[in-house]
């Protein structure tokens, strides 16, 4: 049976990785799960400098959901390489870094920087975090920005790049189109969508940045349709994420077009379920006689 | 940490709104330490995603257990569960309070309320008895003060009502033992943050240490997500560190009750 799937140069023993900003940097859940049994490890957005992130609450939970404006928080490049990588980099899986900045040029910056850094499986452009006034979801929402920032990186690096899209756009295609265009390896769709609920006892929003960005269960059909929608318009593979919390669930984005999945939200709540998916998958697989799980990607029917 | 799926033994209303929860967690009991926590997700709550984190009150050969109070969905769903039904657990989580020196300073422990349960373990691995001051709006509120004078501790109780022990803050005993001054002490306390931040200004005001369980909003509880961050005096200035790993026991120093502009 084979599992693994390739995005660009990047080899995955098996389509199965983790969203960015719900693994830490990999090592926070190394106690409670063998990581290297994963298809990646995919750590927090990293930008130039250290960030302080957002005042609290950051998170609130919401019907079958969550919502959240952490604000990157986070070490910078230097901070990163010094604290994190020195246990990243003993991983026998990919560690794909999401990176970020406030200007094209930050973001190549950026990439440079990882370029010059030795074991680095790819790059993941956050061009769509929904909690950063500059930078973020500026550059995911305009189709030539994003082509900016993806060519930038593409000279400052021969890493494979994954472009990481909003879901906040009237049709996500032409925001495919422009990453592949540009030089990207491969998509994430999706990140979280923007949203707010209001505590009514208090009539204040539940998130101190008053909106966030909502992931979990909830989102999931809207990801896969994304997912359907970009599968149809370019060539380059696709991460599927949003909401996966079972391999059924990421056997949907499979078949929607997805090469690979990402778990994200569930991490949280049950450490194990990108392990579980893993092996829900192999099960489905086994049953119904697939030898390779790329024959699943794309394979839904749309036709009658 | 383990992460384990668990039967519960007991739980029962212990008055009010408040329930004590006992857990069959052999791997978990040993080594829990004062001042840590559990993340319990209750599985029958399918809509409500997230863990809930609570102090563990006891951990004592086979079992652990949680003193709770009723206050939302995830407390209320719990309290309707029953013994031989399963909980999924991540435990022992966090950095506990330090146990007290056998010639070191007197302890004592403050508690607002339910609070009285991170502050158990410390009491009873403490190897110098001192004093528990112990506050709540109502005598209801006033939980487990027979375990700490079995562990034989003082217990004063300070409620807002007068309804049993001195009527007003739990902060006002504590000052007048702070004022006689009788012996070098350590504070300890676990409680709302308003009561927290009243014990931290008296550390402050006497020289005290002061070792403080922080109250924080969580998320997944064992450092990824940042959600349970609370700002902390470090040598550059000032960082966001996370209640669930870095804490939630402070040193009172540390803690910085604003965000610096």
């Amino acid at each position: 049976m084979n599992l693994a799937v390739s995005i660009g140069a990047l080899r995955l023993q098996n389509p199965v990785t983790v969203a960015s900003g719900t693994f830490g940097y990999g090592e926070e859940y190394a106690r409670l799960l063998d990581l290297n049994r994963l298809g990646a490890v995919v750590v927090k957005g990293i930008r130039l400098q250290a960030v302080a992130g957002n005042p609290t609450p950051r998170t609130a939970e919401v019907t079958s959901g969550l919502l959240n404006a952490i604000g990157l928080q986070g070490p910078g490049v230097d901070g990163f390489i010094r604290k994190y990588w020195p246990f990243l980099r003993t991983l026998r899986v990919p560690v794909i870094i999401n990176i970020w900045g406030t200007t094209v040029e930050e973001y190549a910056e950026v990439a440079r920087r990882f370029d010059a850094l030795e074991g680095v499986g790819a790059l993941e452009l956050n061009v769509s975090c929904p909690n950063i006034k500059e930078g973020g979801a500026q550059f995911g929402t305009d189709c030539r920005l994003l082509a900016q920032v993806v060519a930038a990186c593409r000279q400052a690096t021969r890493l494979p790049l994954i472009t990481k899209l909003s879901p906040n756009v009237v049709s996500i295609v032409p925001y495919a189109k422009a990453a592949e265009e540009a030089g990207s390896d491969g998509l994430s769709i999706m990140n979280s969508f923007p949203a707010m609920a209001i505590d009514i006892e208090t009539r204040r929003p539940r998130l101190a940045n008053v909106t966030g960005g909502l992931s979990g269960p909830c989102i999931k059909p809207i990801a896969v349709k994304l997912v359907w929608e970009a599968a149809r318009a370019v060539r380059i593979p696709i991460i599927g994420m949003g909401g996966i919390q079972s391999a059924e669930d990421a056997i949907e984005f499979l078949l929607a077009g997805a090469t690979a999945v990402a778990v994200g939200t569930a991490t949280f709540y049950e450490p194990q379920t990108a392990l579980r998916v893993i092996e829900g998958l192999r099960d489905f697989m086994a049953r119904r006689q697939i030898e390779d799980v790329r024959a699943l990607v794309g394979a839904v029917r749309t036709g009658r | 940490m383990l992460e384990q799926t668990v039967s519960i033994l007991a739980n029962e209303p212990e008055g009010g709104l408040y329930s004590r929860l006992v857990l069959r967690a052999p791997a978990i009991s040993p080594r829990v330490q004062p001042g840590q926590f559990a993340h319990v997700r209750v599985l029958p709550m399918k809509e409500a995603l997230l863990r809930r984190p609570f102090s563990i009150f006891q951990a004592s050969g086979e079992t652990i257990s949680i003193l709770y109070k009723a206050v939302g969905r995830g407390t209320h769903c719990l309290r309707q569960m029953t013994p031989g039904q399963e909980l999924d657990v991540i435990a022992p989580l966090g950095h506990g309070f330090t146990i007290p020196a056998p010639d070191g300073p007197t302890p004592l422990l403050v508690a607002g309320g339910y609070g009285m349960a991170a502050l158990y373990l410390l009491a009873e691995r403490s190897p110098r008895k001192g004093i528990v001051f112990v506050g709540g709006r109502t005598r209801g509120d006033i939980l487990c003060e027979r375990e700490f004078q079995a562990l034989g501790w003082e217990v004063r109780v300070a409620t807002e009502d007068g309804s049993q022990g001195h009527k007003g803050l739990v902060t006002e005993p504590l000052t007048e033992e702070l004022r006689r001054g009788a012996a070098p002490y350590t504070l300890y306390a676990c409680g709302p943050t308003p009561m927290l931040r009243a014990v931290s200004r008296l550390a402050e005001e006497f020289h005290l240490p002061a070792e403080l369980s922080m109250d924080e909003h969580m998320c997944c509880g064992i450092g990824a997500c940042l959600t349970c961050v609370l700002p902390v005096r470090t040598a550059q200035g000032w960082a966001y560190q996370r209640a669930c790993t870095e804490g939630p026991v402070f040193d009172a120093r540390q803690v910085l009750w604003e965000v610096p502009r």
